[in-house]
């Protein structure tokens, strides 16, 4: 059984339409990479499967919305409170319910994950974009999620920090989680998915694994187009 | 008009208890309205600045409309309130210093609002939906916010601050401007210009611009501290 099962989705923000049609399914333990050019859906897909965004028509359904999985989200741009790197990232797990100190017994951990556990009592927006990104990877992997949903985690670094959190993705994978992963870099699409999706202005144009993807003979014009 | 001056000057000088007591006065029914409206100000303006429901254009239509009530107005309703057949009659507060606070606090109210709300929404439309993945509901983004946006809320109540001490209106329909009792900075200015007793009024008007251009310095440091704080970290 997949574990996102999106089917025939639109998503309309107000006069635009940003997905059409759209189906997608992951099963358990894949890492599937969703490319296409800016403004195509990718992000708004993403959104749509974790939930911040509705369906205005078809369906979703993650597991993790029913509660049978945990789910997590990592966005582009990491956004980090005026307080200490082990605050921020306790934070999603009090707010979940955990006890202060369970969440910061709980954020230790994350934080070694993503060898950060050094830098825990720094404050948080002293950290560099690449250490920031690693906060909300630990932020995500405090709730030891099953889905990974990441929108251009890498974007916005500088390639060292890509190599670091490439290398954790890589690492999630290893360890079961599935991962759905909006990216540009073609480089990283072929290291890390074992499929991809193409989207064009909010439609699926191609859903291949990465090897046949990326064939000489491939049908698909995307690596033209990008 | 040079005497005045100088008289003025020697007021400030040599601490005129007279001076001082309107001074103290003053500082303290603002700060006290002030500390009231940021009390269920900054709440209600955090929660406006994330909470989407039906009606809420027209909320912060009615909101900016409050931003230009003139004070005089809120001093006219909070008299009403206070006066012996309104609502509040029995309470005996009219005329007095309990009063001066609470038109104060209505009249800086909208400001705290409003400028909150404005803050908070600015900084969920950036980062609320990364909030809302971590698990937040609209009550806790709000609070989350709102500490994050500290200094700016900061900004916010000096702002409000500057709104309360420099009125005249409100105060005057509510206080009275009683020697001693009710006489703040702004009514006192009024009252002795109008006697033609000059030192006095140049001396608190000269007190009075000292301190909204202290709150002023403490708005731009503060937003000077900030940005060089914040290009220093991101």
């Amino acid at each position: 059984m997949s574990i996102i099962n999106i089917q025939a989705a639109d998503v309309w923000f107000g006069r635009v339409q940003a997905l059409q049609g759209v189906s997608l399914q992951v099963q358990r333990g894949e890492c599937v990479a969703l490319v296409g050019a800016n403004g195509s859906g990718k992000s708004t897909l993403l959104r749509l499967a974790y939930g911040l965004v509705p369906p205005t028509q078809g369906s979703v359904a993650l597991q993790a919305q029913v509660g049978q999985v945990q789910c997590a989200f990592v966005f582009q741009r990491p956004f980090v409170l005026r307080a200490s790197v082990l605050t921020n990232v306790a934070l999603p797990a009090w707010l979940r319910g955990a006890s202060w100190a369970q969440a910061k017994l709980r954020a230790m951990q994350a934080l070694g994950q993503v060898d950060l556990q050094a830098l825990a009592t720094r404050q948080a927006r002293t950290l560099s974009g690449g250490q920031q990104q690693r906060l909300t990877f630990a932020r995500a992997l405090i709730a030891h999620p099953d889905v990974l949903l990441l929108d251009e985690p890498t974007a916005s670094l500088a390639p060292e920090a890509k190599r670091d959190v490439e290398a954790l993705i890589a690492q999630c994978t290893q360890r079961g989680m599935t991962v759905l992963f909006a990216s540009h870099n073609l480089g990283q699409v072929k290291r890390l998915a074992s499929r991809v999706v193409q989207i064009e202005a909010g439609r699926v144009v191609a859903n291949l694994p990465t090897a046949e993807f990326f064939a000489p003979n491939a049908s698909t014009d995307l690596r033209a187009e990008l | 008009m040079a005497d005045s001056v100088l008289i003025a000057l020697r007021l400030i000088s040599d601490a005129d208890p007279a001076l001082w007591a309107i001074i103290a006065r003053s500082v303290a029914v603002s700060a006290l309205a002030c500390a009231l409206a940021s009390a269920a100000g900054l709440w209600l303006g955090a929660w406006l600045g994330v909470a989407r429901f039906t009606g809420r254009t027209a909320v912060l239509a009615v909101l900016g409309t409050l931003l230009a009530v003139p004070s005089v107005v809120v001093g006219l309703l909070v008299y009403l309130l206070l006066s012996r057949s309104g609502p509040l009659g029995h309470l005996g507060w009219l005329f007095s210093f309990k009063a001066m606070v609470i038109a104060q606090a209505l009249l800086v109210l909208p400001v705290v609002v409003a400028l909150t709300r404005q803050t908070i929404e600015d900084a969920h439309t950036a980062h609320g939906e990364q909030l809302q993945a971590m698990g937040a509901g609209v009550l806790w983004r709000s609070l989350i916010l709102a500490w994050d946006e500290r200094y700016a809320l900061l900004m916010v109540l000096i702002t409000a601050f500057g709104r309360a001490i420099s009125e005249v209106g409100a105060v005057m329909v509510v206080g009275g401007n009683i020697d001693g009792f009710t006489r703040v900075m702004t009514t006192a200015i009024a009252l002795e210009t109008s006697k033609g007793d000059l030192p006095l009024a140049l001396a608190l008007g000269a007190v009075l611009l000292l301190i909204v251009l202290l709150l002023n310095a403490a708005v731009a440091g503060l937003k000077a501290w900030r940005e060089r704080v914040e290009a220093q970290t991101l």
